[in-house]
């Protein structure tokens, strides 16, 4: 096999038909940069899965009252609550948060945002047991024995919380990789249709390649390189774009949300772990319709 | 070399087979014209030795290929044995005479030294030395058919398939085509030369094999185009 024969009809082929080239390249390059978003946001779920696993806590909050005047949990109802829900079986331990601490503790987490901390008072802030579980699954126990108790304003479930969180987080991932499916679609047709366009301006080409003996190889691989070729150069704009993305405008949108640890930020080297999946598609994607193309369409 | 054992061959599209229980052969190094109207079934004759169709009967015999039975894979291999001109020359336009020819070798993987020696050895057996560099517009269509033959041959093949290689030329230039195809002949290439020119046919005085409505209907060892013309 000759290559640099191959390769110069190669790039023949791709200068010939430059339009298409470029269209197929930006559809590739679209289908491929949504597909990407979607994989990030599913690395960006299982890191925030692992980081929450072991820290998920029911948080009992305990009524205004108890929260002004007992600061140390040693009166009634507030011990025997204590008391309570340490005896409550799958509890792993609980821990009292006055009023003051739970304060303290929301300045941290909310530093970033200067105005909210403005408008924060401590009385908005409850006491609170927190209560870690052996099975952070089970908190339905918690709730429904206490909430109502005397001295207790609510249950609150991170979890839940946290659930409801991660389906707007999948949501997400389920836009984007139907419309890189919806991209890749038209894609396919677009690599499709520019090696039958391709095959057509070569015919006279082929048909001496043909007869004077060409293998099936040597007649087809040029065609099948085109459009991997344009595959590949879509990924390659399709990583870039991912970078961009991230640089100018995910970057800002997310700082505080980072920052602050509710969110694991999304880093360069979670793109490099994503891309050579999208080379990979690329690659397949625009060698199988190349390849399904001349076999069906075109009479090589 | 070649053989045709009652080879049918009956298109989809027509109820009158193009190609009725044909059986003939040739012998290597024969210079055989192949006559007839058309839509006698010569070209279905020169497509079913390409394997540019299979018979619907009959067997099909090139060289040592059994042509209606090989394997799609083996296919290349019988090409390449086989040359084959057009009355349009089907060169291509963007390519040098050179490249023209050097096209032929390039697509079957033949080394680049080999390349660089045969085709000049080649463009001087047709007449073309000193025109290596021209693009075929720029030649005469005489010329355009010397670079199609000199591309056909430039693989030594062991046939040469010419398919009315003189439709397109004036009688003068025809004869000089014809002097080529000779002279390839002579080098032990078996011609195979559809074609309907009388005073080609008449002239050189080669076997002559007629077909009317798809039957061999004449086989003359030294013939001439129409009997008691």
């Amino acid at each position: 096999m000759r290559t640099s024969f191959v390769f110069s009809e190669v790039i023949t082929g791709l200068r010939r038909n430059v339009t298409m080239t470029i269209a197929m390249i930006l559809t590739t390059a679209i289908s491929l940069g949504l597909l990407g978003g979607g994989l990030l946001v599913v690395r960006m779920v299982d890191k925030m899965q692992a980081n929450y696993a072991g820290k998920l806590e029911v948080s009992v909050l305990l009524t205004n009252d108890v929260s002004a005047n007992d600061k140390d949990c040693t009166q009634q109802p507030c011990a025997g609550l204590r008391s309570q829900l340490e005896q409550t079986s799958g509890v792993e331990t609980v821990v009292f948060q006055n009023r003051d601490e739970g304060f303290e503790r929301f300045k941290r987490i909310f530093e970033a945002q200067p105005e909210l901390l403005k408008l924060a008072r401590p009385e908005a802030i409850p006491a609170t047991f927190r209560v870690k579980l052996e099975d952070p699954e089970r908190t339905d126990v918690i709730k429904q024995a206490f909430e109502g108790k005397p001295g207790v304003k609510g249950v609150d479930d991170q979890g839940k919380f946290l659930e409801r969180f991660f389906e707007g987080l999948n949501g997400l991932r389920d836009v984007a990789l139907i419309l890189a499916l919806i991209q890749a679609f038209a894609a396919l047709l677009l690599i499709s249709n520019t090696i039958q366009v391709s095959a057509f301006t070569r015919r006279v080409e082929v048909g001496i390649m043909r007869l004077v003996g060409a293998t099936r190889w040597y007649t087809q691989l040029p065609f099948l390189i085109e459009a991997v070729v344009a595959g590949i150069i879509g990924s390659v704009t399709a990583v870039a774009g991912l970078v961009l993305f991230k640089a100018f405008f995910l970057d800002r949108i997310t700082r505080n949300l980072t920052e602050s640890g509710i969110i694991p930020p999304i880093g360069y080297l979670d793109i490099l772990i994503v891309s050579p999946w999208l080379f990979l598609v690329a690659i397949v994607i625009s060698a199988t319709t190349g390849y399904v193309t001349l076999r069906l369409y075109v009479r090589l | 070399m070649i053989r045709l054992e009652h080879v049918s061959k009956v298109y989809k599209t027509s109820t009158r087979p193009a190609l009725d229980d044909v059986s003939v052969e040739m012998e290597k190094g024969e210079f055989v014209f192949l006559i007839g109207p058309s839509g006698s079934g010569k070209s279905t004759f020169l497509r079913l030795l390409l394997r540019e169709e299979v018979p619907t009967r009959g067997r099909v015999y090139v060289s040592n290929f059994d042509v209606a039975k090989m394997s799609r894979r083996r296919v290349p291999r019988l090409r390449q044995s086989i040359g084959c001109v057009f009355q349009d020359f089907r060169l291509l336009p963007t390519k040098t005479v050179a490249e023209n020819v050097a096209f032929a070798l390039e697509v079957i993987g033949k080394p680049r030294n080999t390349i660089v020696k045969v085709v000049p050895e080649v463009l001087q057996l047709v007449g073309l030395d000193g025109k290596e560099d021209r693009f075929p517009t720029e030649l005469s269509g005489g010329e355009q058919q010397r670079v199609a033959i000199a591309r056909a041959f430039v693989n030594r093949p062991l046939v040469l398939i010419a398919d009315e290689p003189t439709g397109n030329l004036d009688p003068d230039t025809s004869q000089d085509i014809m002097l080529l195809l000779e002279r390839i002949n002579r080098t032990g290439t078996t011609v195979i030369m559809a074609t309907h020119d009388h005073g080609i046919v008449d002239s050189m005085r080669r076997r002559v094999v007629e077909l009317s409505y798809g039957k061999v209907v004449r086989d003359d060892a030294r013939g001439v185009y129409g009997v008691g013309r």
